[in-house]
């Protein structure tokens, strides 16, 4: 679904990624894990195509697609999701009008006809069961008088209406309580399909215990350096990233 | 609602001031500047009675005496006010007796406007009056309405057909020694429109005056009073577009609403005059009285959208003279490139248990400066007054400019004043965070600002605001930075 090759960004002059390397087939959830400051969020944003971000190196095939090459909003339509770690309010604007006027803009780009409001509402009322969030929320201004868990759940909910071929979860479980954290966990795992890929950016293992990886990587000083199967995340919510770090050192 | 999403689009392309046409129409006009014998002139053109004329040199006599007000926080060149054509009417043989009757260049010109009156006629059923330069052109729906005992028809009109209306209640809410314009405007005036609805009427359909400045050099002084009767009802609508000129044209209307016992009006305007180019070069001087008067149980509910003009100065007001009368402003005001607005309302609250509530959204742009102006007062005997104001203010760029300038004044203890305000930068988190949901980044900044106003909009008749979020969209294409 995508492959990264010899990634490298910076921000204001400043290399943040450093030749990291990442391949994510259809159909698998991969966990990228790593200490404060390693470039996960960074990663997330880049291939989100946030602009403050410079690309100086390196390819980006997003299922055959030249990413680097597409706008941000071209990324989004051709299959792109990001779930923010801070998810943006847009007051006065409702959820279901901000949900149409993109689901509208992708079907425009991949030349289908606009979705008729029947339909529309009823796919809400569909998706929103996924992540049991109260249709009530659906009509509410985006975000805005949120709670912490309202909003991640409204995130998956977007995801869900989007239907997006690699979505990425950007410390989705911060400020989750445990309920909160299953319940998006949950609604994560019924839009799994072969079809599909996920990257869950996390600093826990706890989301991982609900949402189970293929595989788990270590993001260290911009560059993935370990990568491995869903215990290595065990592994490192035991020992800490003090040994990794280590490792690397002695390269 | 049959929201705008593609039509938005396809408006998008077409960003430029799109009504920046000329209207080829021989016009008749007189010279230019201003002294009695123009204004003899244009009183004698449009066969006035001598109290009318009376009325027009007596304002004259009161502007010499008076200054052009310095007080807004705007900067531009003042007018040469003997530099300007106050009477210019596309020639016309007769009045109109019907719309066949009408120059089919006129039908154009307000094709282009989106207000062919055949469609208006058959699909809408909004009455319209067109105002070009200083004549009113057209009225629809009259006979319709006078069944009912409305009178809707051009300020000229009024004053040959109802002279005791007309003598009874101008100048009652806006006096001619009001300011400076409303002088200005009372001595040259040459058009408008007027609406009459009879105690207990409730207008059955939206009344709506389109205001053109065709002609170049000449200023447009146009008078709307609208006067509802005891227990009557009336829903007003106007907009005002001009064509594209190097040159600063002035426009200096007097609107004056009067609500008797238990009546409403609902005066709602899209102003979309010529802004000037994008290096603020041309444009619309917009210096604008509108003021009302409620007397016991009405209501008076201002709702505007302001786009256009280089300059505006507008302050829609209310007077809440009867016990439990009810004044309100609703406002966006966006100002782009070197546009400069000062703009804001009065509340005036003299009876008792009066009520108002002003939503003020401003949004700057570009080099732009955008401030909200307000006065509310409660004088001594208005128990139990009540106000509540929010302004807020939405930045786009870093080089714009928003002002808040709210001035209470409380004589009475029991009075409660409420005033919030907020300034928020649009922000690129809002903008990357459609983008990332495949929204465009013109959607995004229409979505966002029309979420910002959506208070505003909301007051709007249906029609006027699908128009209102397109001149949105429009005024703002490409601002953020």
């Amino acid at each position: 679904m995508i492959t990264i090759k010899n990634l490298h960004a910076s921000i204001d002059g400043k290399e943040i990624l450093k030749g990291l390397n990442l391949e994510v087939p259809a159909g698998q959830v991969h966990a990228i894990m790593g200490p404060n400051g390693a470039g996960k969020s960074t990663l997330a944003s880049v291939l989100a195509g946030r602009e403050d971000y410079e690309v100086t190196d390196g390819t980006v095939d997003f299922d055959g697609v030249d990413l680097l090459e597409l706008s941000t909003e071209d990324r989004a339509r051709e299959g792109m999701f990001l779930a923010f770690q801070y998810p943006v309010e847009i007051p006065g604007v409702s959820n279901v009008n901000f949900l149409r006027t993109a689901l509208n803009e992708i079907r425009e780009y991949k030349g289908q006809e606009a979705i008729s409001a029947k339909d529309f509402m009823a796919m809400v009322r569909e998706k929103s069961a996924i992540v049991e969030l109260d249709a009530k929320l659906a009509s509410r201004a985006v975000n805005e008088g949120f709670s912490g868990g309202e909003k991640k759940r409204n995130e998956i909910f977007q995801m869900a209406m989007l239907e997006p071929k690699l979505a990425i979860l950007d410390e989705t479980d911060s400020g989750l309580d445990i309920d909160a954290l299953r319940i998006v966990a949950n609604g994560v795992n019924k839009l799994r399909s072969e079809k599909n890929a996920t990257i869950v950016i996390t600093h826990y293992q706890r989301l991982l215990d609900y949402i189970v990886p293929d595989v788990v990587h270590v993001l260290y000083n911009g560059r993935i350096v370990k990568s491995g199967p869903k215990e290595l995340a065990l592994e490192l919510e035991e020992k800490g990233y003090d040994w990794i770090k280590a490792e690397q050192e002695a390269k | 609602m049959g929201y705008t999403e593609n039509e938005l689009a396809k408006d998008l392309e077409n960003q430029e001031y799109k009504f920046g046409f000329v209207t080829n129409i021989e016009s008749d006009k007189a010279p230019k500047g201003l002294n009695e014998g123009i204004i003899r002139f244009i009183s004698a053109k449009k066969e006035e009675p001598e109290w009318l004329l009376d009325f027009r040199l007596k304002a004259f006599a009161l502007w010499k005496e008076m200054t052009e007000p310095e007080w807004a926080h705007v900067h531009y060149e003042k007018p040469d006010f003997q530099d300007i054509t106050y009477y210019s009417a596309p020639k016309q043989t007769k009045k109109y007796e019907s719309w066949d009757d009408v120059d089919p260049e006129m039908k154009e010109t307000m094709a282009k406007l989106g207000i062919s009156m055949e469609e208006q006629q058959r699909l809408t059923g909004v009455a319209v009056d067109f105002v070009m330069d200083s004549v009113s052109v057209a009225t629809s729906f009259k006979s319709k309405l006078a069944e009912l005992g409305i009178v809707f028809c051009s300020f000229s009109e009024a004053v040959k057909e109802h002279p005791e209306l007309v003598r009874k209640y101008m100048g009652t809410v806006v006096p001619m020694t009001d300011n400076f314009y409303a002088a200005l405007n009372s001595a040259v005036f040459t058009d408008g429109s007027f609406c009459y609805i009879p105690s207990g009427v409730r207008c059955p359909m939206e009344l709506s005056t389109y205001f053109r400045i065709n002609e170049g050099g000449t200023g447009q002084f146009e008078r709307t009073l609208v006067v509802a009767d005891q227990g009557a009802y009336v829903s007003y609508l106007e907009g005002c577009t001009a064509p594209q000129r190097d040159e600063n044209q002035l426009h200096a209307a007097v609107v004056e609403l009067i609500a008797l016992d238990d009546a409403e009006i609902k005066y709602s305007t899209v102003q979309n005059w010529y802004p000037g180019d994008k290096e603020g070069k041309g444009g619309i001087y917009n210096f604008v009285t509108k003021r009302g008067l409620c007397e016991r149980n009405a209501k008076i509910s201002w709702t505007q959208v302001e786009t256009g003009s280089a300059v505006t100065w507008k302050y829609p007001s209310c007077v809440l003279k009867g016990d439990n009368s009810i004044g309100e402003f609703y406002s966006v005001a966006v100002t782009n490139n070197y546009q400069q607005a000062d703009t804001g309302t009065k509340m005036i609250h003299l009876g008792k248990n009066t009520k108002s509530t002003i939503i003020s959204k401003g949004i700057s742009a570009g080099k732009s400066q955008n401030s909200y102006r307000g006065l509310v007062q409660i004088h001594k005997n208005a128990d139990n007054a009540r106000n509540f104001s929010q302004c807020d203010s939405l930045l786009m760029t870093d080089e714009c400019g928003a002002h808040t300038f709210p001035y209470i004044e409380c004589k009475n203890s029991s009075a409660k004043i409420e005033h919030e305000a907020t300034t928020s930068k649009i922000g690129e988190d809002q903008i990357f965070y459609c983008l990332q949901r495949g929204i465009s980044e013109e959607k995004a900044i229409s979505l966002i600002v029309n979420g910002y106003c959506k208070e505003v909009l909301n007051q709007l008749p249906m029609e006027f605001a699908v128009e209102a979020q397109k001149l949105l969209a429009i005024s703002l294409e490409g601002s953020v930075g």
